[in-house]
């Protein structure tokens, strides 16, 4: 990038312009894995957002030192150190929410969108502009996490955060919870259905 | 300096495990503790919810002192031995032929005094490991209650094992001793009662691997307490 970079895009365009998830097509697994309930989706978006802006701001740190032949490495070990201290505090701190994610904050190593910012962004940029990348696209990895979280909990178990919202009268005539709502398939749908729809509002993301 | 050179690679690799490593096994350290706490605490509340007692979030421990009057170690034979109910590692003891094993029992005192048998009990279900606790009227054979948990099943399918609409269906209507015969209660799919004539309840559908899992579990787990509980209906 060799335009200059604006502290506010950093922080403000992976929201919509440059969504890791539904515009890169980053972090998708996580998205099928976490979202069968709306509570361990925004806890994983926290945790994410944690992980991304602390590895971004380290990586940053210590960029002009990396020799570039192992930087993966080095960018791997930064964040699964950061993701096995995060875990170890869910642990401690909130231990029902971490019995509810168990293997998917180890599996926040893999996330592919924390390789892509540290890579792409944190070995380029000075540590604030990076910690505002990292803010910013483990929000916009949330934002996502919550809507396809809130559609499947509702369709698929009628419920809410664990709350029922879907009235009993409406059990009593008929309708029935969507099971497939459940299965990891419907994810995929709903991230479907969600790039469809952001990009009818963005032409500019359509491509030819 | 050379950032390309092989040393310069090498050290810096070094010293950057060792400095992830000591913040790594410092927190882990520091942590300990609370874990553990947190740990013992939920495994606490598994307990209660057993026999139906929901505690506080912040008053687990002192509602399991109050109710908990007595906790012990039985074998196969029906005897107490020596041994701590609370720490026995329940993955490990199912593993052992029954006379082997080591038998937790919870004594709960409920607060109009009737006193409750809880039974741990651990087994694999189709994803992980599954566990639950079974109470046990005073009269060593109806079933009070039970909890269970998983580490990993299906949401929505097995998972579901651990909701009231499964669990709900361990109450007073089972019995452990048909006519004097100890019969474990069976998990069944559609209601279909097994052929052995033993008390059950209905799986999940969906669930099936999980549903049989609990069936094995509980027949696993339950079978060596049995002359304990003869004992108790005398």
């Amino acid at each position: 990038m060799a335009e200059k970079i604006n502290n506010k895009n950093v922080l403000f365009n992976p929201f919509s312009k440059n969504n890791p998830v539904i515009v890169q097509v980053l972090g998708i697994c996580s998205v099928l894995a976490v979202t069968v309930k709306l509570e361990p989706a925004i806890v994983m978006g926290i945790s994410v957002i944690a992980v991304l802006a602390f590895s971004n701001v380290i990586i940053s740190l210590i960029r002009n030192t990396i020799p570039t032949n192992i930087r993966i490495i080095v960018q791997l070990v930064v964040v699964a150190g950061l993701v096995a201290i995060v875990d170890q505090l869910l642990k401690a701190y909130t231990y029902d929410v971490s019995k509810q994610l168990s293997v998917f904050i180890g599996l926040i190593i893999t996330n592919c969108i924390l390789m892509g910012r540290l890579e792409a962004f944190a070995m380029a940029n000075k540590p604030w502009p990076s910690f505002l990348d990292g803010i910013g696209n483990g929000i916009g990895y949330t934002i996502i996490l919550i809507i396809v979280g809130f559609f499947r909990e509702l369709l698929g178990s009628g419920t809410l955060l664990g709350f029922q919202v879907v009235p009993q009268w409406c059990y009593d005539h008929g309708y029935v919870n969507n099971g497939l709502m459940i299965l990891p398939p419907m994810a995929l749908i709903v991230v479907a259905c969600i790039i469809c729809v952001h990009r009818l509002y963005n032409k500019d993301l359509q491509e030819e | 300096m050379n950032k390309q050179s092989n040393v310069y690679t090498t050290v810096y690799i070094i010293i950057l495990v060792l400095v992830v490593g000591t913040a790594l096994a410092s927190t882990a350290l520091a942590l300990r503790p609370k874990q553990q706490e947190n740990i013992d605490a939920d495994k606490m509340r598994q307990i209660l919810a057993a026999v139906h007692i929901t505690p506080e979030k912040n008053g687990i421990v002192e509602d399991f002192n109050r109710y908990i009057v007595e906790q012990k170690v039985v074998n196969s034979a029906g005897e107490t031995i020596e041994g701590n109910a609370f720490t026995i590692n329940m993955p490990e003891q199912i593993k052992l032929p029954a006379d082997k094993r080591s038998l937790p029992v919870f004594v709960c005192k409920m607060q109009g005094g009737e006193i409750k048998y809880i039974l741990p009990a651990y087994g694999a279900g189709l994803w992980g490991p599954i566990w639950g606790y079974i109470a046990i009227d005073s009269d060593g054979s109806t079933v009070y209650g039970a909890y269970f948990a998983h580490q990993g099943e299906t949401p929505g399918l097995g998972a579901e094992i651990e909701k009231p609409a499964f669990t709900d269906q361990f109450n007073s209507s089972l019995h452990l001793f048909k006519d004097g015969k100890f019969m474990p209660i069976e998990v069944v799919k559609g209601g279909i009662a097994p052929a052995s004539g033993a008390d059950y309840v209905n799986g999940i559908s969906g669930g099936t691997i999980t549903s049989k899992g609990v069936g094995t579990m509980l027949d696993n787990c339950l079978t060596p307490y049995k002359l304990f509980l003869e004992q108790l209906s005398k």
